[in-house]
């Protein structure tokens, strides 16, 4: 859980976050949908998402956000405060898959005491995301 | 085919007025940020970060009490089960926009990039409400998945002091689909299940050793008369020129010739690095194949090897390696 605090100084650059795989289902990919109020078809209903060329349900992009900021919190603890997420999309999410998020940490901001961390959530297709996220930490004692 | 010539120019004269302009509809949560929304988020993502949902652990944080996870942003202002019944706000420009583009064939619609920046965290009880702008639409791009135009979306949130607390921006891209209709969100549609390798193309001349490789077995084609060996699989001895042919089955024992790392680019189906070797047999022919379970780095000209036929995807063996 997230009682440890990662502190600034205790941070480098090229340190890498622990792995996180998540599976991909058909609970997730809906409960992430219902839980992000987004109701557009294609992420609960699997003929709406047959009809727009896809396989299945597919996740939407507040899902992988929230995914995103997860693996990184996982990693820093409840004293992170992000301030930034930049994520490009590639293959979508779908049921039966697994994404595997991977990150480091690729800068230090001294003055705001705050990481950029490069992300990537690959499944079975390739890349579903990969991005950066910005998060402030504790300063050092 | 995209249109083109006058078509197009007066098609690009049309979206003109788009550019800085506001959607014309504000959104407004129906909700002030609450607990229970944020413990159902937290559960979907199976995110167990005490400033959202232990009071104990958010009050001794930096945060100094309960706060909404920052991605959770768009959700606040998001529509709910109303967005499933596809009614839209006649006034929203951005559909409006959307539709000028479906009417020029333009119907694809996938989102590339989005960022988003936190002023500060949200905390219980904050008012949430948006207002966005169609920042910039791309000229005429020819991309992957068709000809189109990239649309940029900014949209500011502002609380119950009308101060910002964060912004997002999205990356549309509005692109002629040859599918029958639009994927959102998603890049190329995926096909069902895992993804499967390239499948040989079978016939008279290769399909019995296919065959072999069902079997479980390594086979090495012999010729008849002078008793060569060859692979792959051919009609005629290199050697003496004879069609007549037989076969053995390898012990799979060999050393590695020669060897690749490929790291890039990546094949879905296949895991990277991979190590593709080229193998020496004992029985003295070669053979091409994946050497498994080894860090590339560990690989060497002349490490002795072990081939076994495995399954590599949902239904095709082949033999691969490993060191021996
Ligand atoms: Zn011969």
């Amino acid at each position: 859980m997230s009682e440890a605090v990662l502190r600034y100084d205790q941070v480098s650059v090229g340190d890498a976050l622990p792995e996180l795989p998540i599976e991909l289902t058909s609970s997730l990919i809906v409960a992430g949908a219902v839980a992000s109020q987004d109701y557009t078809p294609v992420h609960h209903d699997k003929e709406a998402a047959q009809a727009a060329g896809m396989q299945d349900i597919f996740m939407n992009i507040l899902t992988t956000n929230g995914l995103v900021s997860r693996f990184v919190t996982d990693w820093a603890g409840v004293d992170a405060r992000i301030t930034n997420v930049s994520i490009k999309l590639g293959t979508p999410n779908l049921p039966g898959d697994t994404m595997t998020l991977t990150g480091s940490v690729a800068e230090k901001d001294d003055a705001a005491s705050a990481v950029t961390v490069d992300v990537t959530g690959k499944n079975a297709w390739g890349n579903h995301v990969t991005g950066t996220v910005k998060v402030a930490l504790a300063a050092g004692d | 085919m995209a249109i083109s010539g006058k078509e197009r120019e007066d098609f690009e004269k049309q979206l003109e007025p788009y550019v800085g302009l506001d959607i014309g509809i504000e959104d407004r949560g129906r909700d002030p940020v609450n607990a229970a929304m944020v413990r159902h988020w937290c559960e979907a993502m199976g995110d167990h970060c005490g400033a959202y949902t232990d009071a104990d652990q958010a009050g001794n944080s930096v945060h100094g009490e309960l706060v909404a996870p920052p991605t959770m942003l768009q959700a606040w202002i998001l529509g709910g089960v109303g967005m499933a019944t596809g009614e839209s706000d006649p006034r929203d420009k951005q559909k409006e926009l959307h539709r000028l583009f479906d009417a020029h064939g333009f119907t694809g619609v996938v989102a590339t990039n989005t960022e988003q920046e936190y002023t500060r965290y949200l905390k219980m009880g904050d008012e949430i409400r948006a207002t966005t702008v169609i920042e910039s639409i791309s000229e005429q791009k020819a991309t992957g998945l068709g000809i189109g135009y990239f649309i940029n979306t900014r949209t500011r949130f502002y609380d119950q002091n009308d101060d910002e607390v964060g912004w997002l921006t999205f990356r549309v891209l509005k692109f002629e689909n040859e599918a029958p209709a639009a994927a959102t969100e998603a890049e190329a549609p995926a096909a069902a299940g895992r993804p499967q390798r390239l499948k040989p193309a079978l016939a008279h001349d290769n399909q019995w050793w296919w065959d072999c490789v069902e079997q479980g077995e390594l086979a090495i084609q012999k010729c008849s008369d002078c008793q060569a060996l060859r692979h792959p699989p051919r009609p005629m001895c290199g050697e003496c020129q004879s069609s007549d042919w037989e076969f053995v089955f390898s012990t799979g024992q060999g050393t590695i010739h020669s060897y690749v790392v490929i790291r890039y680019p990546e094949v879905p189906g296949y895991t990277y690095p991979l190590v593709v070797a080229v193998v020496d047999l004992e029985e003295g022919t070669r053979f091409v194949g994946n050497v498994l379970d080894v860090e590339p780095d560990d690989v060497e000209i002349g490490m002795a090897v072990q081939a076994s036929i495995e399954l590599v995807d949902d239904e095709m063996k082949l033999p691969v390696f490993r060191r021996a």
